[in-house]
């Protein structure tokens, strides 16, 4: 065995990518990829809103707000805390309708994606009701919900349940073979297969299915909010224009959507950083 | 060749297998003995894969019977673990959660200490906890291997195990099967169209024909480990295997 133990020194080239390797130039290089990956971007976004700003200022327009007059605007409702309220408003409804979506969409993808009885019963249907638009269930949520925050809800967890359960369901289905295989072979119950093989196995793909998930029901929430309620981003946009046609407040909340939107997104592919999924997004 | 027992580890008698109308394997029957090392070549294509795939329990053949012990086998079983061309080393696991897979009762810390030492023993100390992204195809070998050998195996199938790895590489891990295999008693069943890892590791080489799959000829290889591919005796061999396969 002594003998042996010499040819594995030789082992200790083949590491390719290990962490030390990967990191060891980073500190300087990492600064200016970084500001190369920041300013392009930035760039395009202080370019239109210098033209926003001209263009408005030439056509002497009395409706269309400038810049200026948007950041004054959204800052006013900052000091009375009215924007606050209403982005707390419409991320909960989101947090409610988007949790409930991930509690029932998640099983079932699961389900139907192993069960091939499951999928062949049920998959019509929900491909059927898929491209129905959420705005379509609006008058049905009213029906059924009145106007108060279970409508938002439910037209966020009916827009947002579908791609979910479609991701994970194509997820368990494309799982490799030879996983399964390798699993039937060391011979282990139906839980540790479910547990250690299925679940991580899908894992990158339900993250995939969150991001849509997620990206849809903030979509909608604005959307269900500018039909009735008192609170929300979307009332926000309705009310202000109404209200007298502030349009400064209208882009304002246009703009703070986008953002919120953004950093949703931001927020959910963190978990593609998981070292369980990593295995998918590296090579 | 270190075996003195006649019992039959495993039988194979008179299998057939069509996919559809294609005949894959046209009746093919062989026993391997306890802690014998019998290599199958074949050219691409004439169902080697497929007859591994029968006798490992992952395919059913059409006619004729596999036993395993004296037993007729119906499935997969960990008694005897597959390890094929691609690997199936899960991505998701580390190293140390890999190799435990596949153990279930003892202690979570027995379990732990037994992962380690395979691991130990094919040349990863150091690397439980790394992902396999994090590791080489050679390594990757090495975890799989170590996978396998850690549940104690009767038998271990072999399906092309290291054709993915360059040449080098795929040299140096028959060097370590042979001398694991020194370490370890297991009856091993290799598939291959490497003719000399063929040679440099087995007792015995089966040739099989083109498809549908039979016996065309055995080889047996009587030369002490560890083997030199030069010598006269390999090479007269390699001869006779390249010349059954119509080289």
């Amino acid at each position: 065995m002594n003998d042996d133990a010499k040819e594995f020194v030789l082992i200790a080239d083949e590491r390719i990518p290990t962490r030390e390797r990967m990191y060891t130039s980073r500190p300087l290089a990492g600064f200016f990829t970084g500001l190369t990956r920041v300013v392009p971007p930035l760039l395009v976004i202080v370019l239109l809103i210098a033209i926003w700003w001209i263009v408005v200022t030439k056509s002497d327009s009395p409706i269309f707000p400038t810049p200026l007059q948007v950041v004054t605007g959204a800052w006013e409702l900052v000091q009375d805390g009215t924007l606050g309220q209403h982005i707390e408003a419409s991320l909960l409804r989101v947090g409610i309708g988007f949790g409930l979506a991930f509690l029932v969409a998640i099983p079932l993808g699961l389900w139907m994606g192993w069960v091939g009885g499951a999928f062949r019963t049920l998959n019509p249907l929900f491909q059927m009701l898929r491209p129905i638009s959420p705005i379509a269930w609006i008058p049905i949520a009213i029906l059924w919900f009145g106007v108060g925050d279970l409508s938002p809800i439910f037209l966020i967890f009916i827009s947002s349940v579908f791609p979910m359960m479609v991701q994970t369901t194509a997820g368990v289905r494309t799982i490799d073979r030879r996983y399964l295989r390798a699993a039937a072979n060391f011979g282990v119950s139906r839980w540790v297969l479910f547990r250690r093989v299925v679940i991580p196995a899908v894992l990158p793909e339900i993250i995939v299915g969150m991001r849509i998930g997620v990206g849809v029901a903030w979509l909608v929430v604005v959307a269900a909010e500018m039909i009735a309620l008192h609170s929300g981003l979307g009332y926000l946009i309705m009310d202000s224009r109404n209200a007298g046609n502030r349009y400064d407040l209208v882009i304002a909340s246009m703009i703070i959507i986008g953002v919120i939107g953004l950093l949703l997104d931001g927020t959910t592919r963190l978990l593609e950083r998981l070292k369980t999924v990593k295995w998918r997004y590296v090579r | 060749m270190s075996d003195r027992k006649s019992d039959k580890k495993i039988v194979v008698d008179g299998v057939t297998k069509s996919f559809g109308a294609l005949p894959v394997i046209g009746g093919v029957s062989f026993d391997v003995r306890d802690g014998e090392f019998v290599a199958i070549v074949g050219p691409s294509g004439c169902g080697k894969s497929t007859l591994l795939n029968v006798i490992a329990g992952f395919e059913r053949p059409d006619r004729g019977a596999v036993k395993i012990d004296g037993v007729k086998h119906v499935g997969p079983s960990p008694k005897g673990i597959v390890i094929s061309q691609h690997g199936s080393v899960f991505p998701w696991l580390t190293v140390q959660q890999n190799l435990m897979f596949g153990l279930n009762g003892a202690s979570l810390a027995h379990k732990a200490a037994l992962a380690d030492r395979y691991t130990d023993m094919v040349g990863l100390k150091g690397f439980e906890a790394a992902y396999p992204h994090e590791l080489s195809g050679g390594m990757l070998k090495r975890v799989e291997l170590a996978r396998a050998l850690v549940v104690k195996p009767e038998i271990l199938y072999m399906d092309e195990p290291f054709s993915a790895l360059d040449a080098l590489m795929s040299l140096r891990m028959q060097k370590e099967l042979r001398r694991i295999l020194g370490e370890e008693r297991h009856t091993v069943l290799l598939i291959t169209h490497d003719v000399e890892e063929a040679i440099y590791l087995a007792d015995r080489v089966l040739v099989l024909s083109p498809r549908p799959a039979t016996i065309q000829t055995t080889l047996h290889v009587n030369l002490p480990h560890p083997r030199k591919l030069s010598s006269p005796e390999a090479q007269s061999l390699r001869e006779a295997i390249l010349k059954e396969l119509g080289l």
